[in-house]
């Protein structure tokens, strides 16, 4: 089977000329201004079941995306037709559509004097990824599937096993004088094994191991223990009575409520005061114990880059300071909106104008272990697991499906399910009693373990 | 019945350089290392967006995005390749790739192909035109209008219109092949209201395989802006969700949701054929109230989640899921089907060339019932009332499903009250539809916004519903 020989063959030669040419043929075709971006990306996914292979899966793909602008009208295109013919026809279809948009004075390209790229090297590329050959891949997902169906006679079932790894290639430039090219590499392991308790119910969960570096990743063993652990503790789950009781959020799911803030804090949300945290600016919006950061610039992390969608370098910046709304998350558009600066958080898709991304996003953690902030509860729920999309933004309002563990004087007593817990974020950011001290960075966004006080659950 | 497009066939043949010789030998690539059968799936999407925002028009875009995925199942093995370079030299490297699933002798030659013909459900339309274009951008234009002058707290509004054209060309060893162009549109609206300090959101949207006319003249952007701004301006006068366990009347259409979480996801064939579904052997029991008939339909003409063939190139089907309450049967496509011994029911689906294709749903939704509307919620002492919702999740294994009311009120001594704030509904699969103790007359489809997600996967699907009542289900608010 082949491996990394013939993934670098298919990694196209399409360099940064290639790119600025297009953004070339759309000022010779009547554009303004004009920011073209190229992206390329391999992959392969293997999957294995019950100890057999059951998915392997190898591609790779590229496409181009064009924004153009006549003044103060905008309009995009995309395409994977890399062809002259596509490349014609993404200029003159973005030429076309431009006169239909309207003028919007906040509509353009950063200033010349924005633009910029990190310098050094932040550690978001590794060939490795790539260097096992097809059977040992296999071999890590199969193992991380063993290790979870050997922990427990109850675990006789599973969603499998599977070792993915990805890399991607992007340049963007525009007519600003704007060039920039990133690599990144990701790989994972994860184990989804199903649990049978003796009256048939049955549970599943999941663990896995992501990194931008084959070298970096998690054992596959440890892996699917964690993914049995997890998964056993839930069999024998019941329903509880409609109570208000602490609740604890483990790491997982204690993301949930960070993502909120970052929904809330979206400057397309902030300047159509769509956002509870909209015109707060300045104000203590949460608990003196919440601090908040949003870091693009950190060395390998999920939701580093050099620069943002729009080629302005990537930052550090404080989002919420003990409690006080600090910054917003910008980009040039919603910045000129507000009337602030950007704050290079804009991210670019392919076919649109750019959104709004996070960098690595995270709540500065506390000083007490997970351990000791369930001891310190004697009635209440430690949640693992929160389904559905109860968040909405505008009001606050916060209502999701959850499951987790009861908690009796302290200790872990029994699994519970089928319930769901409910506030407002602006209360529950102003009723965090305590921040855990372990904050591990699994993707971009990480939280420590939280225990907020006067949520609703509803049960029985 | 008609015949298959034959414009599809030649758009690929021609536009893009295939033809049966060419087919035939990446699929016999595929086989080169043996496997039971192999297909390709060639796709070419064009997709265009309209975006009308604090008046004006503040995005236009449009892209194309073309490729195959080669697909090589072996027993339960499935190797899988996909390119955007639709070149003679990439499809056989990619059938090259997909083929190293299997380990065996090489299978015969692929020769010929039965094309299937076309059910017909959903208009032939070309590529957009510039007059057409300004057509889409009227249509927003009324919609913005029309939520604006709805009421004078309206202050936010977004109208947007989306739309793409989907061709697909399907060949597989076993000598079946399909084409069809498949059009897909939506008009979207949301609004912000607000009232003081007080603010609330509302949203509405519909569409389906329709081509523009669909919204001058069945549904238009008044229908739509006047909807959006109705729930936005109610939410400003909403009051805390209650808590608890309590009976729930969910209204007609998209409640439908209901069904698509509860049940829906729980009898795809491949979770049942690997036993990770809670509805796992669960065939010819009860596990609905007997008030309860649960179908999936793929043939119904326009609808968003129609087709006239799957992703795999297999003709969708109308299948009953629950008859009468009892568990009857899944949705399969043809790995599942093979393996599980049943009939694919044409439910194969993918987002894209980039993605394998699973069973997922078409236009899921429970016939009508008996029960006036009305006699429903007079029936109710102290209850809720859901009419609309945002999206729903589930956990197929433990059956654990969940839905947010978007738009609710109380129901107290039989008659509908308050408005309640936004609140997820949350219950058990195989347990929920138990407690149906009344269906009404008033089966209705959604308009046409559902979207599905499985293992990282989107497409476009239906939901609909009559008037039903479960007489206990735990609501997820903060009040009493």
């Amino acid at each position: 089977m082949h491996t990394t020989e013939e993934q670098k063959k298919s990694a196209s030669n399409i360099d940064q000329n290639f790119v600025t040419d297009i953004v070339a043929k759309a000022l010779r075709a009547g554009a303004s201004d004009a920011e073209a971006v190229f992206a390329e990306g391999d992959e392969f996914e293997t999957l294995v079941r019950l100890g057999q292979v059951e998915q392997l899966k190898e591609a790779g793909s590229r496409a181009l995306g064009l924004r153009v602008f006549q003044g103060h009208r905008t309009a995009s295109t995309s395409t994977s037709d890399l062809s002259p013919e596509g490349i014609e026809q993404l200029v003159f279809g973005a030429m076309a559509l431009v006169r239909i948009t309207s003028e919007d004075p906040y509509a353009g390209l950063p200033e010349r004097e924005e633009f910029g790229s990190l310098s050094g090297d932040l550690d978001l590329f590794y060939e490795d990824v790539y260097s096992l050959p097809a059977i040992e891949r296999i071999e890590y997902a199969r193992r991380a599937e063993a290790a979870a169906m050997s922990a427990d006679i109850r675990i006789q079932n599973s969603g499998g096993g599977s070792f993915d790894a990805a890399t991607g290639r992007k340049i963007l430039a525009n007519s600003r004088g704007f060039v920039g090219e990133s690599r990144r590499s990701s790989c994972s392991i994860s184990a989804q094994p199903i649990a049978q308790s003796p009256d048939g119910g049955m549970q599943r969960d999941y663990w896995y191991s992501s990194q931008r570096s084959l070298h970096l990743l998690d054992s596959p063993e440890s892996v699917g223990l964690e993914a049995a652990r997890r998964t056993v503790r839930k069999l024998g789950a019941r329903k509880v009575a409609t109570q208000r009781v602490p609740l604890a959020f483990a790491p997982e799911v204690a993301s949930s409520i960070l993502g909120s803030i970052l929904g809330a804090i979206n400057g397309n949300a902030v300047y159509r005061n769509s956002s509870f945290l909209a015109g707060k600016l300045g104000e203590t919006v949460a608990g003196s114990n919440l601090t908040v950061i949003d870091d693009g610039t950190m060395v390998g992390g999920f939701g580093s880059s050099y620069f943002d969608g729009e080629g302005l370098p990537t930052r550090r910046k404080v989002v919420l300071d003990k409690g006080v709304l600090i910054s917003y998350l910008l980009n040039t558009y919603t910045a000129r909106k507000l009337g602030l600066q950007s704050t290079g958080n804009a991210s670019r898709g392919l076919a649109s104008s750019p959104s709004i991304g996070a960098g690595n996003f995270y709540l500065e953690p506390g000083t007490k272990t997970p351990e000791q902030i369930i001891a310190e509860i004697p009635n209440g729920l430690y949640v693992t697991d929160l389904i559905g999309h109860g968040v909405n933004i505008v009001t606050g309002d916060y209502s999701h499906g959850a499951s987790g563990l009861w908690i009796e004087n302290g200790e872990l007593a029994y699994p519970v399910e089928e319930i769901t817990v409910a506030g407002n974020l602006k209360e529950m950011l102003h009723n965090i009693s305590e921040i855990g001290n372990d904050l591990i960075f699994r993707n971009s966004m990480a939280c420590p373990t939280l225990r907020v006080e006067g949520m609703t659950i509803a049960g029985e | 019945m008609q015949p298959a497009s034959p414009d599809t066939r030649k758009f690929f043949y021609e536009h893009l350089g295939l033809n049966d010789q060419l087919l035939e030998r990446c699929l016999g690539e595929a086989l080169s290392a043996g496997g039971d059968y192999a297909d390709l799936y060639f796709e070419y999407v064009t997709a265009s967006s309209l975006l009308v925002d604090e008046s004006l028009v503040k995005s236009a875009s449009q892209g194309i995005s073309a490729g195959c995925g080669l697909r090589v199942v072996s027993g339960e093995r499935t190797g899988y390749a996909y390119t955007d370079d639709l070149s003679p030299e990439r499809l056989m490297r990619a059938a090259r790739t997909a083929a190293l699933i299997a380990s065996g002798p090489s299978k015969q030659q692929v020769q010929g192909f039965r094309e299937s013909p076309s059910a017909g459900l959903y208009p032939i339309a070309g590529v957009g035109s510039d007059a057409e274009t300004a057509a889409k951008l009227d249509l927003i234009q009324r919609a913005n209008r029309a939520a604006r002058t709805y009421d004078a707290r309206i202050v936010q509004v977004q109208a947007s219109f989306a739309d793409e054209l989907r061709r697909i060309l399907v060949a597989a060893s076993d000598g079946s092949f399909a084409t069809d162009t498949q059009p897909l549109a939506r008009l979207n609206v949301s609004v912000i209201a607000k009232d003081g300090e007080n603010i609330a959101r509302g949203s509405s949207g519909g569409g389906g395989r329709v081509l523009l006319d669909f919204f001058l003249t069945d549904k238009t952007p008044e229908y739509f802006a006047v909807e959006a701004a109705r729930q936005a301006v109610l939410q400003l006068g909403a009051v805390p969700a209650p808590a608890g366990e309590m009976p729930v009347v969910l209204g007609p259409g998209w409640p439908g949701v209901l069904l698509h979480e509860a049940v829906g996801h729980g009898l795809e064939a491949d979770f049942n054929r690997k036993k990770t579904s809670a509805f796992a052997g669960l065939v010819g029991q009860m596990v609905a109230s007997s008030k309860v008939t649960v179908v999936d339909n793929g043939t119904m003409p326009n609808r968003r989640g129609s087709l006239n063939v799957d992703d795999e190139g297999s003709p969708t089907q109308e299948t009953v899921l629950i008859e009468n309450g009892v568990l009857k049967g899944y949705m399969s496509d043809k790995l599942s089907a093979r393996l599980m011994g049943i009939a694919d029911t044409g439910n194969g689906r993918r987002e894209s060339y980039q993605h394998i294709p699973m069973p997922r749903m078409t236009n899921t939704y429970m016939l009508a019932g008996d029960d006036d509307p009305e006699d429903i919620i007079r029936s109710v002492q102290r209850g809720l009332y859901a009419v609309n919702f945002g999206g729903g999740q589930v956990d197929i294994t433990n059956g654990k499903f969940v839905f947010s009311a978007s738009e609710a009120y109380l129901i107290e001594d039989g008659k509908i009250t308050a408005p309640v704030k936004n609140a997820t509904l949350i219950g058990n699969g195989p347990e929920s539809l138990k407690h149906v103790s009344m269906v009404g007359n008033d089966l209705r489809l959604d308009e046409g916004v559902g979207t599905c997600g499985k293992a990282g996967q989107s497409v476009p699907v239906g939901v609909g519903m009559p008037t039903i009542k479960l007489d206990k289900m735990t609501v997820g608010g903060t009040g009493n």
